[in-house]
C-alpha cells in the first residue's frame, strides 16, 4: 500500500517532461515547460497556433510542439537579415569568444541535455557522447573565427600597379534544415560554421528532436548570441522546405537531411535568386571548408602610386 | 571654392584641336576558312546535324564564315571524347607534363596574338585597341598563369588532397570570346579535367582558332572539344549525363535556368552572371581621373561587360561638375570601325542586342529620365549605339534596375556615405563596384560595405589572371581567376 502510494507521487512529480528527478518524496506537481520557437532572441509560440504531439517511447505525450508556419519563417528571415549586418561587423575575436561561450554554457548544462535526449529515446551513453561532441565542435569553430580569413585570403600579384587582395565575406542569411539523425550535434553542425563566418541562420530542427532544439535555444540566449543571429523553428520539413528554399531574401540554404525528392525541390527553388545550396552529408564533419561554403570571396583593387 | 569655379568653366576640346587620320589594322594576313566544323577528339569534323549557321561582322553586316551547329549527337561525341581523354590520358599524365602543354598553348597564343585580335574585332565588333591590348594578351596570360598551378595544386586547397572533377561542360558569352574561353579552359586543364566548350553563336571564330592552337600544340585528342551552336547546344551540354561540372558565363536569366536544370543531379557548377554595378564618386575624388573611370566603366567594350559600372552615383556637391565633364569627355569618344586603332567604341555585337538596348533606352525616356547622347555620327551599315547617359532617374527606374549590357549609364546623386552604400546595394546583383575618393579610410569603408565580388578603388574594369572574379547574390557563384579559381575545378 505504502509502496503504491509512493509510486503515484513519483509519477506526478516527474511530470510529463520528466525534468524533476529529485522530488520523489514531495507531494507536488512538477512544472512543465511549454516548448516554443526561437526568433529574434525571443520565445514566441507559432503564429499559426498549430502544434504536433511529441510522444515518448511508450506513446505518452511529452509536449505539444510548435508546428511553425511559413509566416514564422518569414518573420525569422526579417530579423535574421537585420541581425546579420551587426554580427558580421563584430570583430572576429568577439565572434570567437561568443562561440566559445556557447560551448561553456552547453557544457554546464550537460545533464539537462542528456536527460532531454533521453526523453527523445537516445540512450544515456549516446547522449553523453553527443553532448561532448557538440561542445567540442563549438570550441573547434570558435577557434576558426579569426583564422579562416588568413588561410583563405591572399594578396594577388597583379601585373599592373595595384594593391589587390581577396578576402572571404559572409554570404548573408542562411536557412538550414537539420538532419533527423541526431538531436543536438545536428544543430551545432549547421550553426557553428555559419556563425563563425559571420552569417545569420534560421534552422528547422529535426521533427524527432524538438526538445533539445529549444533547450539549445535557451543556451544561445544565455551566451551573448545577439537576438536574430540564430533562429530555431520546430515543425515539418516536408511543409517548410519549399519556403526555406524559395524565400528571396535568403542567400544560401544548407540541407542536412537525406530525402532526395526534397533536395531536388530545394535545388530547383534555390535558382529563383541564385541561392547557394550546401548539402551536408556527415553531420559530425569538422572542416574550415564548411565555413567557406557560406562565404563569398571579395577582391579589391587599389592603385599604388602618388 | 574659387578654384572650383575656374575649373567648371574650362572645357576640354580635344575634338576640335586636332583630327585623327584613319588607322585601320589590316586584316589581309589573317587566314579564315569559309566554313568551320566542330573540334572533337582533336579533329575538325562535320556536324552530324549537317547544319551550319553564318557568323557575321556586326560593323558591316557582312558574312564572315559558316559555322557548324552541334546537335545532341555531336555533343554526345564531344563528351565521349572528353571522357576517354580524361580516363586514359589527361588524368594519368604527370601534373608537370600537363602544365607544360598549357604553357605551350599560352606561347602559341602570344605568337599569333595579332591574328587573334583582328579576328576577335571582326567577329565581335570590339575595338582593335581593346582586343589587341586586353582580350588577347590577358587570355594568353591566363593560360600561362594556370599552367604553373598544374603541379602545385596541393598548395591551393590547404588540408585537402585535391582531385579533378572529370569532364567540364563550359558555356561562354559573346562579349569577351577568347578571354572567356581562356578563363574557362585554363584552370580546368590545370586541375586535370577535360573540356567540352561552347562559344557564343555570334562570336565562335576565336574559339575555333584556339582549337587550331590546341591541335598545333599537340594537346592530346579529346582534352578540349569545341562545339559551336546556340542555346539548344548549350542545353545539350548542361543536361548531358556525362558531364561532371558546368561552368557558365552569361545572363542571370539563363544562369537561373541552368541552376534549375541541374537540380537533382550531382553535377557541380559555377555561374558568372549579370551585374548592375555602382560606380560611386565622392566629392573628394580626383574628378578628372574619376571621369576617365566612369568612361572606362560604362563604355569599355560598348558596355557589353557584366561588371560594367552602369549605375553612377555622384555626391551632390560635385554632381554638376561631373556630369558636365562627362558630357565633354563623351564628345571626344571615337565611334566607328572596330579595326581602326583610334576607335574607342566599336559595334554592338548583334542586331538582337542592339534592339534590346534601344528598347530599354526607350523605357528610360518614357519613365521620365533625361537622356543625353554624344553628337557623334554613326556608320550607315552595321549595329551601332551612341554613348548615352541618363540623369533624373530613380532607384525604381527600369534602366536603373535592369542590366542593359550596352553603352548606357544612369546617373543618380547622394549626400552621405550611408546613402551611397544603401543605394549601391539596392539591387539583386552583386558582381562589382567602383569607389572614387582621395581618402583611403573612406575607400576601404565603402568597399567593405558593398556586397559585390570585385571592387575597384580609384580605378575600374581592371583584370588579371591572378585576381579572382565572380559575384555575390544573383551575379553568380564561384570564382574565376587566381588561386580561388582553382576550387571550381577540384574536389
Amino acid at each position: 500500500m505504502e509502496t503504491k502510494q509512493k509510486e503515484k507521487i513519483k509519477k506526478v512529480a516527474v511530470g510529463l517532461n520528466g525534468h524533476s528527478h529529485h522530488a520523489e518524496t514531495e507531494v507536488r506537481l512538477a512544472v512543465q515547460k511549454t516548448y516554443k520557437l526561437y526568433i529574434d532572441g525571443k520565445f514566441p509560440r507559432t503564429e499559426s497556433g498549430r502544434y504536433y504531439k511529441l510522444n515518448d517511447k511508450n506513446g505518452k505525450v511529452i509536449a505539444n510542439i510548435c508546428r511553425a508556419s511559413r509566416k514564422d519563417f518569414r518573420d525569422a528571415v526579417v530579423v535574421a537579415r537585420k541581425a546579420q549586418g551587426e554580427w558580421q561587423k563584430k570583430s572576429a575575436f568577439n565572434r570567437s569568444q561568443i562561440l566559445y561561450r556557447i560551448a561553456e554554457t552547453l557544457e554546464t548544462r550537460r545533464q539537462q541535455f542528456v536527460s532531454t535526449l533521453g526523453l527523445q529515446s537516445v540512450s544515456d551513453a549516446a547522449a553523453q557522447k553527443e553532448v561532448s561532441a557538440a561542445v567540442d565542435m563549438l570550441v573547434y569553430y570558435a577557434g576558426w573565427c579569426d583564422k579562416y580569413q588568413q588561410v583563405f585570403s591572399c594578396v594577388n600579384p597583379v601585373e599592373s600597379s595595384h594593391f589587390n587582395f581577396s578576402f572571404p565575406e559572409p554570404t548573408g542569411v542562411v536557412s538550414a534544415i537539420a538532419s533527423q539523425q541526431l538531436g543536438l550535434l545536428n544543430l551545432v553542425s549547421l550553426m557553428a560554421p555559419a556563425l563563425a563566418g559571420g552569417n545569420s541562420i534560421i534552422i528547422l530542427a529535426a521533427e524527432k528532436f524538438p526538445l533539445t532544439a529549444i533547450d539549445f535555444a535557451e543556451v544561445l540566449n544565455a551566451s551573448d548570441v545577439p537576438g536574430g543571429v540564430v533562429n530555431i523553428l520546430t515543425g515539418f520539413s516536408n511543409e517548410l522546405h519549399t519556403h526555406f528554399s524559395s524565400h528571396m531574401d535568403v542567400n544560401a540554404i544548407v540541407y542536412a537531411d537525406n530525402n532526395s525528392a526534397a533536395l531536388k525541390t530545394i535545388q530547383t527553388n534555390a535558382a529563383s535568386n541564385v541561392k547557394r545550396v550546401v548539402v551536408v552529408q556527415h553531420v559530425a564533419e569538422e572542416s574550415p571548408y564548411r565555413i567557406m561554403e557560406l562565404q563569398e570571396v571579395k577582391t579589391t583593387w587599389h592603385p599604388v602610386g602618388i | 571654392m574659387a578654384k572650383r569655379t575656374v575649373k567648371q568653366n574650362t572645357k576640354l576640346k580635344f575634338d576640335t584641336a586636332w583630327q585623327y587620320s584613319a588607322a585601320p589594322e589590316t586584316p589581309d594576313h589573317i587566314v579564315l576558312a569559309d566554313k568551320y566544323d566542330l573540334f572533337i577528339n582533336g579533329k575538325f569534323v562535320a556536324p552530324q546535324s549537317k547544319k551550319y549557321f553564318d557568323t557575321i561582322n556586326p560593323a558591316k553586316e557582312t558574312r564572315i564564315a559558316s559555322v557548324a551547329e552541334a546537335s545532341q549527337a555531336d555533343v554526345d561525341a564531344a563528351v565521349k571524347a572528353a571522357r576517354t581523354a580524361y580516363d586514359k590520358v589527361w588524368s594519368k599524365m604527370p601534373a608537370r607534363e600537363r602544365g607544360k602543354y598549357i604553357y605551350r598553348i599560352a606561347r602559341i597564343m602570344q605568337e599569333r596574338a595579332r591574328e587573334l585580335a583582328i579576328i576577335e574585332s571582326l567577329d565581335g565588333g570590339k575595338p582593335i585597341r581593346e582586343s589587341r591590348d586586353i582580350d588577347v594578351p590577358l587570355a594568353a596570360a591566363h593560360f600561362f598563369y594556370y599552367a604553373g598551378w598544374a603541379d602545385k595544386l596541393d598548395y591551393a586547397l590547404p588540408g585537402m588532397a585535391a582531385r579533378p572533377l572529370g569532364v567540364a561542360g563550359q558555356i561562354i558569352p559573346w562579349n569577351f570570346p577568347i578571354l572567356m574561353a581562356a578563363w574557362k579552359i585554363a584552370p580546368a586543364l590545370a586541375c586535370g579535367n577535360t573540356v567540352v566548350l561552347k562559344p557564343a553563336e555570334t562570336t565562335p571564330l576565336t574559339a575555333l582558332k584556339l582549337a587550331e592552337i590546341f591541335r598545333d600544340a599537340d594537346l592530346p585528342p579529346g582534352v578540349v572539344n569545341i562545339v559551336t551552336g546556340a542555346g539548344a547546344t548549350g542545353a545539350s551540354i548542361v543536361n548531358h549525363p556525362g558531364i561532371d561540372k558546368v561552368a557558365f558565363t552569361g545572363s542571370t536569366d539563363v544562369g537561373k535556368i541552368i541552376q534549375k536544370a541541374l537540380a537533382g543531379t550531382t553535377k557541380k557548377y559555377t555561374l558568372e552572371l549579370g551585374g548592375k554595378a555602382a560606380n560611386i564618386i565622392f566629392e573628394d575624388a580626383a574628378i578628372d581621373q574619376a571621369i576617365e573611370g566612369i568612361v572606362n566603366g560604362i563604355f569599355f567594350n560598348q558596355g557589353h561587360v557584366c561588371c560594367a559600372g552602369s549605375r553612377l552615383f555622384v555626391q551632390e556637391s560635385v554632381a554638376n561638375e561631373v556630369v558636365r565633364k562627362l558630357k565633354d569627355r563623351m564628345e571626344t569618344l571615337i565611334i566607328g570601325d572596330p579595326l581602326d586603332k583610334n576607335t574607342d567604341i566599336g559595334a554592338i555585337n548583334s542586331r538582337e542586342q542592339l534592339n534590346k538596348i534601344k528598347a530599354l533606352v526607350k523605357v528610360g525616356v518614357n519613365e521620365g529620365g533625361d537622356c543625353y547622347q554624344s553628337s557623334c555620327t554613326l556608320p550607315s551599315k552595321g549595329f551601332w549605339f551612341k554613348p548615352t547617359i541618363f540623369t533624373g532617374v530613380a532607384q525604381s527606374s527600369r534602366i536603373v534596375q535592369e542590366e542593359i549590357f550596352g553603352p548606357v549609364l544612369s546617373i543618380q546623386t547622394f549626400r552621405t556615405v550611408e546613402e551611397a552604400v544603401e543605394k549601391a546595394n539596392n539591387t539583386p546583383y552583386g558582381l562589382s563596384g567602383g569607389v572614387w575618393s582621395d581618402k583611403g579610410s573612406k575607400v576601404f569603408k565603402v568597399t567593405s560595405k558593398i556586397k559585390a565580388g570585385v571592387l575597384w578603388a580609384n580605378t575600374y574594369n581592371k583584370f588579371d589572371p591572378t585576381s579572382p572574379f565572380g559575384g555575390f547574390k544573383e551575379s553568380g557563384m564561384g570564382r574565376e581567376g587566381g588561386m580561388h579559381g582553382l576550387s571550381a575545378y577540384l574536389k
